[in-house]
C-alpha cells in the first residue's frame, strides 16, 4: 500500500518535486570524490598486464625484469592467488589471471599485475615481464560455436545457454509473412569515469578496506572473498564515487587485483584504469544477430512470430545466460501474440567478453522486432502506428513465456501519446549548417537533405528474473533528533541517494536526513541494474521509515496522549486524525531512538521449463518512440533532428531527474543507431580508444519531447516502474526506422554506417 | 632532462642545435597523446610556448600573402581577419579536434605530425603554402607538396623547425569540407579543400584521408580547365562537377581500416569534390 | 637566455618548478617529466576537480584555463606549463560559493554521475565569458568537446540558457 506515500503533499524535497542532488554541491565544484580520487599515505599504483592475443597458450612468464625496475614494489601473478582461482557473475570461470600452461581466451585477458611508486613506472615494469605465448587461432564466429566445429576454448564449453521458446499453436502460418536477419553490434557502455579501486589493507594482513566504484558492492566483496579465501567479513567494501556505469560494473574488473596487490605487498594499492584498458577491463553490450519471421491475418494482427537469436558473449560467461533470456522472452515485444518458436543461444569464443549493458538483451530483441513491424506495416497496409495499434498489449494478456501481463501496460497510449508530439519543422533551406547531417564539417547544403521519421515500441522487464531474490536492504536510525539512512544501494549518477532523502521526507516529515556511508556495513542492495533500484532499493527505504515512523508513533502517542491508531503524517506535523492534537515531528524525534532495518523483496518467479514457459519476469514496462533524421543520401550521414518520447513509468517521483534519465538514454540509443561500435577483427579490438569509439557529442543529441504515462503500478512500493533502461531500447530501432524511411533501403545492422546508406 | 624554454627564435635555433634529439612542444595535443597513451618516453622538451614570433601572423598585401607562425592555434584562424582571408583555412581549422584542442593545436603541430588525417594539410595543398622552415643551416622555404613526403613523414632535417606558413590570398572562391562519422569531434574520413582562382582561371583540390600524403588531383584539375570556364561569371554545368567527382575519386588511394572502407573513402572525396565545385560556382 | 628547467625522469631527483593555479604558486617535485598537467593538478596539488577520462583530448572531463584559453589538462606538459595562470574549477567561486553556471546545473538537472561536470562548469563559464548571448547552435558546438554519457546534454543546454538568461537580466 502505498497511500502514505502518495497521499501527502508537494513540500519541496518529497516525493514527486525535484529534490536537490546530495552530491550536487560537491559535484559541481569538482570535491566529489570519485573513486579515480581516492589516495591514502603511503600509497602504490597498480597496473595490469594484458594478453595481445586473443587466444594463446602461455608457455612461460618471467617478472624478474619488472623487479629489477627502481620503484617496482610488487608484481603478482596466478600463482599469488590465494583462493579460489576464477571469478564470475553466474559461473565463476573468468581466471583472476591467465596461468603458465593455460590459455589467454581474449584479447586484454590479465597475465599480472604490479605495483609501483608511480604510473610511468608501472608501465616500465609491465614492458619488463617477459611473456611467451604460443599463438592459437581464435575462434570468433558463433555459429561454428553451435554447430560444433570450433575447438572448444574452455573447460566448461563453448555454448554458455541454448534456451528455447515453443509457445501455443506454432502450426499456424500467417497470411501475411515478413521476415530478416539483423545484426547489432558490440556496443560499449563508456561511462567517463573509468575503472577505480583503493585498497587498504589492515595492518595484521587478515583483511582489508576498499573503496570501489561498482554497481553492487556485496556481489563485489563475495567474489573478492573467495579469490583471497578471505571471510567475507574481514572486507570491508566502500562505495568510491561513480562516474556511471551502464551495466560495465556489474562484472569484477580490477576488484580482485588491486586487493591482491594491497595484501601482497601490505601496502595501499589504487589501480585506475586508462581508457583504452577501460575498453579491454569490462564486458560489453552483446552483438547478436537474430533471424525473424512473423506471421500476421490479412488485417495485420500477429498471429506467430518464429525467431532464431544469437548472441556473442566471448571469452567468458558473465551475465550471457540471462542476457539470451531476456532477449528471447521480449521477441514479441510489446505485442500481442502468443505464439512462437524461437531459438537462442548465447556462445563462447574468443571476441572480448560481453554481459550486462542498459537493456540487457532486450535492445538487442527490439531491434529486431521493431525492425519486422516496420515491414509488417507495409505488407498490410498501415502506417507504423495503425500497426502498432492494432496489436498493442495490454494488461491481463498471455505471452509467448506463458506469464500474464500482470503490470499497467498502456502499449497504445504510449504510441498515441508521442504521436500526438508535433514534429519538428521542416528543415530550411538556410539552416545552421551545424545542424544539418555532416555538421561542422561542412558536407552538406540543405538540398542535400532528405528527411525520415520512424517508430520504436518496447516493452522491457524489470529487477532480475528466473528465480532470482534480488532484494534490497535498508537502516533507518533516529537518534539526537536526526534521522540517518543507510543502504549499500550504488549511487552511479542515477540519483537514488536524492530519492532515498525524499522517501525519507514523505514519509517522515523530516526536511534533514543524513545518508550514511554506502558501504557493506548493511544488508546487500542488489545490483544497481535491471532499472531496479527505484522500486527495490526504494522499497526498503520506504519499509525501514515506514518501520521507523510505527516506532516513533508508539512513543509520540504514549508521551502526549494521542490515539495511536489514528496517527499520521502531514508534511512535517505528526497529526491525530481524531482530536486534530499535532506534534512538530522535529520536537517528537527529539530524544528517541530507533533503528529499524528492512529488508524488500519482490513478488518471486520463477525458471523456465525446456520451452521457455514460465512466470520468469518480476513486471514490465513500456515506451514509445518516433524519430525524425535527416539524411544526406549520397554521403550517408545522418543527424537526429527530433526524439519524441511518452513513457509508462508509474510515477514520476523527481521530474528532473526523470528527464535526464529520459534523454541520457535516447542519446545512447542514438550512439548504436548510427556511431557506437566495438570493431572487433580477428578478436582484436580496433578502436579502443575515444578516437575512435564515437560518443554522441552536444552536436549530434536531438532536441527530446517527452510525456510520462502516469498510471501508478500497483505492484510496485512506490507507484513507479524503473525508468533508465526503457529510454534506450526503441530509441535505436525508431532512428533505423527513420533512416530507412529516407533511404529506401532495409539497412538491417546498427550502427548504420555511413556506406551502408550511399553505397 | 630539461625542458628548455627558449625566449625568441634565436635562442630556438641555438637551443635546437645543442639538443639535436629534443622534441618541440607547441600545443602538446599530439605528443601529449604519445607520451599518455603510446609509451612515448620524453627526454628533452623544447618549448614553444614563449616564442613570441612563432605565434603571430601577418599579411603582405602587397604580395597577396599571409603568412601563420607556426605556434598560432586554430582558433585564432577561426574567425576575424584569417579567416575573411583564407576562409578554407577558418572552415578546416573549425574542424580541428574539439574547442579545447584548437585553443592549443597549431600549424606546426599538423606539419609536424604530418598525418594524412591533419585537417589543415588539404588546405595548405591545394593553396600551394610554402613551408617556412628554420635551421642550423639557415632559413629555407618548402612547397608543402615536397614538405609531406609520407604517413607521418615530413622533409625537415635534423634540428630544422616549422617557422610558418605562407600562403596566397586568392581572388575568388576556397572551401573545405570534412567527413566524419559525428557532427562535431571526429577525425576525418575523407576531406578535400577547393580552391578557384577566377583570375586564372584554374581549380586546385587537395585531399586528405585517402591516401599515404595529401593527395592533388591534378589530373581531375587538368580536365576541368580544359572542360569548362573557371573565370569569374563562368556558369558551371552539373554533369561537368559530376564527372569532375568521379575523376577525383579515382585519384584518391584510400584504403580499409576500422574508421571507414576504401571505398566509402574514394566515393565520398568524389562528392564533396563534386559540391565543393558546384558550391564554388553559386 | 633560455631557461634551463629540469625535470627529472627519475624519482629522486630534486629538481623541481612552479605552477601558478588558482591565483597560487605551487612548487612541484621529483616529478617526471611526461606528466600532464592533468595528473600534477590531480595527484600532486591536491586539486582532483580535473577529470582523466581519455587522455586524448577526446572528452573534455580535465577542461582547465591556461591563460585565459580552455583546453585538456591531459594534453598539456605540465612542466611547460610555468609562466601561465590556471584555473581549475577549484578555482572559479569565491570562497567555497557556488558560481552562476555551478547553481544552474543544479537547477536544471545537467548533474547525474558527475565525472563530466567539473569540465563542463569550466568549459560553460569560457564560453560565456567569450560569448555572453549564445544561440542554442553556439552552445552545442562550443561544447561539442566535452562528452557526457549521462544526460544526453539536454538538462546541461538548460543550465547554460539559464544562466546567459540570468546574465542579461543582471547586466
Amino acid at each position: 500500500m502505498s497511500s502514505t506515500v502518495a497521499s501527502t503533499g508537494t513540500r519541496h524535497g518529497t516525493l514527486g518535486t525535484s529534490a536537490s542532488r546530495p552530491d550536487g554541491v560537491a559535484k559541481v565544484q569538482g570535491g566529489f570524490a570519485f573513486s579515480s580520487d581516492m589516495w591514502a599515505d603511503n600509497m602504490l599504483w597498480g597496473a595490469t598486464l594484458r594478453s595481445p592475443h586473443p587466444y594463446a597458450r602461455i608457455t612461460s612468464i618471467d617478472v624478474s625484469g619488472a623487479y629489477e625496475i627502481d620503484g617496482v614494489s610488487t608484481v603478482i601473478t596466478a600463482a599469488d592467488v590465494p583462493g579460489k582461482l576464477t571469478y564470475g557473475l553466474i559461473m565463476q570461470d573468468q581466471p583472476v589471471f591467465a596461468a603458465i600452461g593455460d590459455t589467454v581466451r581474449y584479447s586484454g585477458e590479465p597475465v599480472a599485475a604490479v605495483a609501483a611508486d608511480h604510473p610511468e613506472t608501472c608501465q616500465r615494469a609491465l614492458a619488463a615481464i617477459k611473456v611467451i605465448y604460443e599463438v592459437l587461432t581464435p575462434v570468433t564466429d558463433p555459429e561454428d560455436c553451435i554447430s560444433g566445429v570450433a575447438e572448444q576454448i574452455h573447460p566448461d564449453g563453448n555454448i554458455f545457454r541454448h534456451q528455447r521458446i515453443i509457445s501455443g499453436d506454432t502450426s499456424i502460418v500467417g497470411a501475411i509473412q515478413v521476415e530478416g536477419t539483423y545484426e547489432i553490434g558490440m556496443q560499449d557502455q563508456a561511462f567517463l569515469g573509468l575503472e577505480s579501486a583503493l585498497a587498504v589493507p589492515d595492518s595484521g594482513g587478515h583483511g582489508l578496506e576498499m573503496y570501489v566504484a561498482t554497481q553492487w558492492l556485496h556481489e563485489d566483496r563475495k567474489q573478492i572473498a573467495d579469490c583471497l579465501n578471505m571471510p567475507e567479513e574481514n572486507i570491508r567494501l566502500v562505495l568510491g564515487g561513480v562516474g556511471g556505469a551502464f551495466g560495465a560494473r556489474e562484472d569484477i574488473s580490477l576488484q580482485v587485483h588491486t586487493a591482491l596487490l594491497a595484501m601482497k605487498s601490505g601496502r595501499p594499492v589504487r589501480i585506475s584504469y586508462g581508457r583504452e584498458e577501460s575498453f579491454y577491463g569490462h564486458v560489453h553490450r552483446h552483438p547478436a544477430k537474430i533471424w525473424m519471421k512473423h506471421h500476421a491475418d490479412t488485417n495485420g494482427k500477429i498471429v506467430k512470430i518464429e525467431a532464431r537469436m544469437v548472441f556473442d558473449g566471448g571469452a567468458y560467461c558473465s551475465t550471457s545466460p540471462a542476457v539470451l533470456v531476456n532477449g528471447i522472452t521480449h521477441t514479441q515485444g510489446p505485442y500481442k501474440c502468443e505464439n512462437a518458436i524461437v531459438d537462442g543461444w548465447a556462445v563462447r569464443t574468443n571476441n572480448p567478453p560481453c554481459g550486462a549493458m542498459r537493456g540487457f538483451g532486450v535492445v538487442q530483441a527490439c531491434f529486431a522486432h521493431e525492425s519486422q513491424m516496420e515491414k509488417l506495416a507495409v505488407a498490410a497496409g498501415l502506417s507504423p502506428v495503425e500497426i502498432r495499434l492494432l496489436n498493442a498489449m495490454e494488461t491481463g494478456d498471455r505471452m509467448i513465456t506463458g506469464q500474464i501481463m500482470d503490470s499497467v501496460a498502456p502499449v497504445a497510449q504510449c504510441i498515441r501519446e508521442t504521436d500526438a508530439i508535433p514534429l519538428p519543422p521542416p528543415m530550411s533551406q538556410d539552416a545552421d549548417l551545424r545542424t544539418i547531417p555532416g555538421g561542422t564539417g561542412l558536407t552538406a547544403l540543405p538540398s542535400n537533405i532528405k528527411r525520415g521519421v520512424g517508430w520504436g515500441v518496447s516493452i522491457k522487464n524489470l529487477m532480475y528474473s528466473e528465480g532470482f531474490d534480488d532484494y534490497s536492504t535498508a537502516r533507518c536510525r533516529i537518534s539526537e533528533g536526526v534521522v540517518t539512512i543507510k543502504f549499500a544501494t550504488s549511487e552511479v549518477g542515477q540519483g537514488f541517494t536524492m530519492l532515498a532523502q525524499q522517501i525519507a521526507r514523505t514519509v517522515l516529515g523530516v526536511d534533514d536526513v543524513f545518508l550514511d556511508t554506502i558501504d557493506t556495513q548493511v544488508g546487500s542492495a542488489g545490483s544497481t541494474s535491471a532499472s531496479r533500484q527505484t522500486w527495490m532499493s526504494g522499497g526498503a527505504v520506504q519499509a525501514a521509515c515506514r518501520a521507523a515512523l510505527e516506532q516513533l508513533f508508539d512513543h509520540v502517542a504514549t508521551k502526549n496522549s494521542m490515539n495511536r491508531a489514528e496517527l499520521e503524517i502531514e508534511g512535517t506535523d505528526i497529526v491525530d486524525r481524531l482530536t486534530g492534537q499535532r506534534v512538530a515531528v522535529l520536537a517528537a524525534i527529539d530524544g528517541v531512538d530507533i533503528d529499524c532495518t528492512e529488508e524488500y523483496h519482490h513478488p518471486a518467479t520463477e525458471d523456465m521449463d525446456e520451452n521457455g514457459q514460465g512466470n520468469c519476469h518480476v513486471a514490465y514496462a513500456f515506451v514509445a518512440h518516433r524519430a525524425v533524421v535527416d539524411v544526406d543520401l549520397e554521403l550517408g550521414l545522418v543527424k537526429v533532428v527530433q526524439i519524441a518520447t511518452a513513457q509508462d513509468v508509474g510515477r514520476v517521483l523527481n521530474p528532473l531527474s526523470a528527464m535526464g534519465q529520459v534523454e541520457g538514454g535516447i542519446a545512447q540509443g542514438l550512439g548504436l543507431a548510427v556511431m557506437e561500435e566495438i570493431i572487433v577483427k580477428d578478436g582484436k579490438v580496433r578502436n579502443p580508444s575515444f578516437t575512435d569509439y564515437l560518443l554522441p557529442t552536444f552536436l549530434d543529441a536531438p532536441t527530446v519531447e517527452m510525456v510520462f504515462i502516469e498510471e501508478h503500478e500497483p505492484k510496485s512500493p512506490l507507484g513507479a516502474k524503473g525508468i533508465g533502461e526503457p529510454p534506450c531500447i526503441s530509441v535505436t530501432p525508431a532512428i533505423a526506422n527513420a533512416i530507412r524511411q529516407a533511404v529506401g533501403r532495409e539497412l538491417p545492422r546498427v550502427p548504420i554506417r555511413p556506406y551502408d546508406i550511399c553505397l | 632532462m630539461p625542458v628548455l624554454i627558449p625566449r625568441n627564435v634565436d635562442e630556438l635555433v641555438e637551443v635546437f642545435q645543442e639538443h639535436p634529439q629534443a622534441k618541440l612542444l607547441a600545443g602538446g595535443t599530439d605528443y601529449m597523446v604519445e607520451v599518455n597513451l603510446h609509451g612515448r618516453k620524453p627526454e628533452t622538451m623544447i618549448s614553444l610556448r614563449q616564442v613570441k614570433e612563432l605565434t603571430e601572423w601577418s599579411v603582405r598585401p602587397s604580395q597577396s600573402r599571409i603568412t601563420i607562425g607556426a605556434a598560432v592555434p586554430y582558433a585564432d584562424m577561426e574567425h576575424g581577419e584569417i579567416a575573411r582571408l583564407v576562409p578554407a583555412l577558418a572552415q578546416a581549422a573549425r574542424t580541428v579536434g574539439s574547442p579545447q584542442i584548437r585553443a592549443a593545436g597549431t600549424l606546426g603541430g599538423n606539419l609536424g605530425t604530418c598525418s594524412p588525417a591533419g585537417d589543415s594539410l588539404p588546405v595548405l595543398a591545394a593553396l600551394g603554402a610554402m613551408i617556412h622552415v628554420i635551421g642550423p643551416d639557415g632559413n629555407r622555404d618548402i612547397d608543402f607538396v615536397d614538405f609531406m613526403v609520407g604517413v607521418k613523414k615530413n622533409s625537415l632535417k635534423p634540428s630544422e623547425f616549422v617557422h610558418s606558413v605562407s600562403l596566397p590570398i586568392i581572388e575568388g572562391w576556397q572551401g573545405y569540407a570534412k567527413v566524419g562519422t559525428r557532427n562535431a569531434m571526429v577525425i576525418s574520413t575523407a576531406s578535400a579543400c577547393l580552391v578557384r582562382d577566377i583570375d586564372e582561371g584554374i581549380v586546385t583540390i587537395a585531399l586528405g584521408s585517402v591516401g599515404p600524403t595529401i593527395i592533388r588531383a591534378r589530373d581531375a584539375e587538368a580536365w576541368l580547365t580544359k572542360s569548362t570556364s573557371l573565370r569569374a561569371g563562368a556558369d558551371l554545368n552539373p554533369a561537368v562537377a559530376q564527372e569532375f567527382g568521379r575523376r577525383v575519386a579515382l585519384e584518391s588511394r584510400p584504403i580499409d581500416d576500422h574508421r571507414s572502407t576504401a571505398d566509402y573513402r574514394r566515393h565520398a572525396v568524389g562528392v564533396l569534390a563534386q559540391r565543393l565545385l558546384t558550391r564554388s560556382f553559386s | 637566455m633560455s631557461i634551463n628547467l629540469p625535470v627529472s625522469g627519475a624519482a629522486q631527483s630534486h629538481e623541481m618548478y612552479s605552477l601558478r593555479v588558482n591565483g597560487q604558486l605551487h612548487e612541484v617535485k621529483d616529478a617526471w617529466i611526461g606528466e600532464s598537467l592533468l595528473y600534477v593538478l590531480r595527484e600532486r596539488l591536491g586539486l582532483p576537480g580535473a577529470k582523466g577520462a581519455c587522455e586524448q583530448g577526446e572528452c573534455g572531463s580535465c577542461t582547465v584555463i591556461v591563460d585565459s584559453k580552455a583546453v585538456c589538462s591531459c594534453l598539456v606538459m605540465a612542466a611547460d606549463a610555468v609562466e601561465t595562470e590556471i584555473l581549475t574549477v577549484e578555482g572559479l567561486g569565491p570562497d567555497g560559493a557556488l558560481t552562476d553556471v555551478q547553481s544552474a546545473f543544479l537547477s536544471e538537472g545537467g548533474v547525474q554521475c558527475g565525472f563530466c561536470t567539473p569540465g563542463f562548469i569550466v568549459a560553460v563559464h569560457h564560453l560565456l565569458e567569450n560569448n555572453p548571448h549564445p544561440t542554442d547552435d553556439e552552445i552545442r558546438e562550443s561544447l561539442s568537446g566535452n562528452i557526457c554519457r549521462c544526460t544526453g546534454y539536454g538538462r546541461i543546454l538548460e543550465a547554460v540558457r539559464t544562466v546567459a538568461d540570468q546574465r542579461r537580466k543582471n547586466s
